[in-house]
């Protein structure tokens, strides 16, 4: 049995607005009764972009009608800009956590939210989130897009993660390599990130230098090299770097497109930005 | 509700008084190794040997040490199947269905990835098994089929006996899965002509812990375990004694209370079903109502969800089980009714009751009394209901 938190029995045992707004200016729907849960969520918002009053009716499981209980008592009173920055781990913390394998019930919710929200905006809801992106799990309809939001937003680092999360992966599992690629590919993007964020610390000059020489000797000469062509370094001058080009570089036509575009290109980005190579003719 | 009124006996069951009195002094004074050289452990041997011919006159086994005993039901399937394979290197071909139980399935599965080649039979809406096709399907690189006999979810009895023939006198090994039949209808080796069939002891009334294999005389396996002598060599391993005195014991209980199965508890599961169908126009049977075990009932309920319908019983003191995605952690429904077909719509919400001897007239009546509001108020939340019914679909409550 599911460890549920008190608030998620005391929620689906008995949830809070249940029903319809007849006269309601934001509406959505998500899931399906094909997928095992789906919500239809009514929102009444008035000129000054405050929400009067939320529904829902929910096909799902204990943990989904507690979420959709949760989330209609987190946006009532509250203005669409408040309830814009609601995230399903708002949701989640709302009913004091759900088991991993029930997170994509929290997940749920928040679409639906964002999804009246577009509504309301007079955006095309076909044209949002939710249906944005390539069809990435075909069993549960889930996009690339939900997908990698849900990823960022909750710092999702395995396939089990996401299935959890959005039940991507959760069926056939034909699609897991390809969460497996979004996985790697946003792990390598918040790595560069990071590593984009340490080097804008100024350097010191013997850093800046030591920094210089490891490039031009492992990756800048084997490039050279390649085409017969080599490179000496002459001086190091604040951000100012001296080089001669030396091989069939000499007397090659686009020494100056090679001098900036892999000399220069590469110095800025193995060692700081603002770096300018100047070639010294031997 | 001081007292849970438990409607989930396919899952496990409440240990017999009788058993547990049975059991007590192997959990206490009479601790001895049945495999010692004195009396102290001895004298055990003489109870685990009692208990051995009580599960073999259970399943009509000609032979006492044709009962080998394990630790589970899914030991009892591996055992099977790993065991006729590794004696059979040369046969690369199993047939199973695709309506078989996770031992058996998540096995096979593993034995595709191997190299071995599965059939999987398949059902009709019903459960029913294609038995043309399993005959059929069977070619000179068969090293085994396993079927169950009664089916976990609905219930549904497979032709076993047609089966068992055919193999017969095809010579190909035979195993019958019969945790679910074990003390429901009567189980007889002799009609069935199987040469491996697999019990579990706390599906009628024994503890957790102990299952058993019927071996039939001359059978080829080999053991997957290796060990000591105990079990003859096939299962070794110190005996669970208190694990074999109680399946031992529930054993003679279970024969004892066969007629009952047929009779009373039948009577009582049918009043259950036709309330529930009888009431509730979005409610229909999973599974054939004639060709099954009689504790069981499948009801698929269209717009509500049935890990939702399980907790609104929970509350209601009420235990019973559910094939929707949400209750196994799956995300997605039993495989036994997507096998059969049942339309995810209502796959979801499908709940199983299954009783035992121990279910009673006013059990009964409780789940009929509370099921119109646990229904009713799901119905209340699902998002499909109102527009059913607003194009006037054919279900009023």
């Amino acid at each position: 049995m599911w460890d549920y938190t008190d608030k998620v029995k005391e929620l689906y045992t008995n949830p809070k607005n249940v029903g319809k707004i007849d006269d309601a200016n934001a509406v959505s729907e998500v899931g399906s009764i094909v997928c095992g849960d789906a919500l239809k969520l009514y929102l009444k918002i008035d000129d000054k972009h405050v929400i009067r009053d939320a529904k829902f009716e929910t096909f799902g499981c204990g943990s989904a009608i507690a979420s959709s209980s949760a989330l209609t008592e987190m946006i009532i009173g509250k203005t669409v800009e408040e309830v814009e920055k609601i995230t399903n781990k708002d949701i989640a913390d709302f009913l004091g956590g759900l088991p991993e394998e029930k997170m994509h019930c929290s997940v749920m919710g928040n679409e639906a939210l964002e999804k009246a929200l577009a509504h309301w905006r007079g955006e095309k809801i076909a044209d949002h989130v939710d249906n944005e992106g390539e069809i990435v799990c075909q069993c549960f309809g889930v996009t690339e897009n939900l997908i990698r939001n849900v990823i960022r937003e909750n710092n999702l680092k395995t396939v089990e993660d996401v299935t959890n999360y959005t039940k991507a992966g959760g069926a056939c599992g034909t699609c897991i390599p390809k969460i497996e690629d979004i996985l790697h590919e946003m792990a390598g993007e918040a790595k560069k990130a990071e590593t984009t964020k340490a080097d804008k610390k100024p350097l010191t000059n013997i850093k800046r230098m030591q920094l210089v020489e490891e490039t031009i000797a492992n990756v800048i000469r084997p490039m050279l090299q390649k085409d017969g062509g080599d490179i000496e370094l002459i001086d190091i001058d604040g951000k100012d770097v001296h080089v001669g080009l030396r091989g069939h570089c000499v007397n090659c036509m686009v020494s100056d497109v090679t001098l900036k575009n892999t000399v220069e290109a590469k110095l800025r980005e193995f060692v700081e930005e603002g770096i300018t190579v100047h070639e010294v003719k031997s | 509700m001081d007292r849970t009124i438990y409607l989930d006996n396919n899952a496990t069951t409440m240990i017999a008084p009788e058993v547990l009195e049975a059991m007590l002094p192997f959990l206490k004074e009479r601790y001895g190794n049945p495999s010692s050289m004195h009396s102290f452990g001895g004298s055990v041997a003489r109870d685990v040997a009692q208990a051995r011919m009580n599960v073999a006159s259970f399943i009509g086994a000609e032979y006492d040490y044709e009962i080998v005993f394990t630790g589970t039901g899914t030991e009892s399937d591996n055992m099977a199947i790993m065991g006729s394979l590794a004696y059979y290197r040369d046969k690369r071909h199993i047939i199973t269905t695709r309506v078989e139980h996770p031992a058996v399935i998540s096995l096979c599965k593993k034995l595709e990835k191997d190299g071995y080649r599965v059939t999987y039979i398949p059902v009709d809406r019903e459960g029913t098994l294609d038995l043309e096709l399993l005959k059929s399907s069977v070619d000179d690189d068969t090293a085994l089929v396993s079927v169950m006999f009664a089916n976990n979810e609905t219930g549904v009895i497979n032709p076993v006996n047609e089966i068992g023939a055919y193999l017969k006198e095809r010579g190909i090994p035979f195993h019958v899965d019969a945790v679910q039949a074990a003390g429901k209808v009567p189980i007889d080796v002799k009609n069935i002509q199987c040469d491996l069939l697999t019990i579990s002891g706390h599906k009628f009334h024994a503890p957790k812990g102990i299952g058993a294999l019927y071996v039939r005389r001359g059978t080829r396996m080999r053991p997957i375990l290796y060990g000591g002598h105990q079990e003859k060599g096939r299962r070794p391993g110190t005996e669970n004694v208190p694990g074999i005195i109680g399946m031992g014991t529930a054993a003679e209980l279970a024969m004892k209370h066969l007629p009952e199965y047929a009779t009373r508890v039948n009577k009582l599961r049918d009043r259950l079903e036709a309330g529930i169908l009888g009431a509730f126009k979005n409610a229909h049977l999973n599974g054939n109502r004639e060709r099954r075990v009689p504790n069981t009932t499948n009801v698929g309920f269209e717009y509500i969800e049935g890990e939702a319908i399980l907790l609104y019983l929970d509350q209601q003191g009420i235990a019973a089980s559910s094939g929707s995605a949400c209750s196994s952690g799956s995300l997605e429904p039993s495989h036994v009714l997507r096998a059969m077909g049942v339309p995810f719509t209502s796959a979801h919400g499908s709940i199983r009751f299954s009783l035992s001897r121990y279910t009673r007239d006013e059990d009964v009546n409780h789940v009929l009394a509370v099921m119109p509001e646990v229904v009713n108020r799901l119905l209340e939340i699902s998002p499909y209901w109102d527009s059913v019914r607003q194009e006037g679909r054919p279900i009023n409550l």
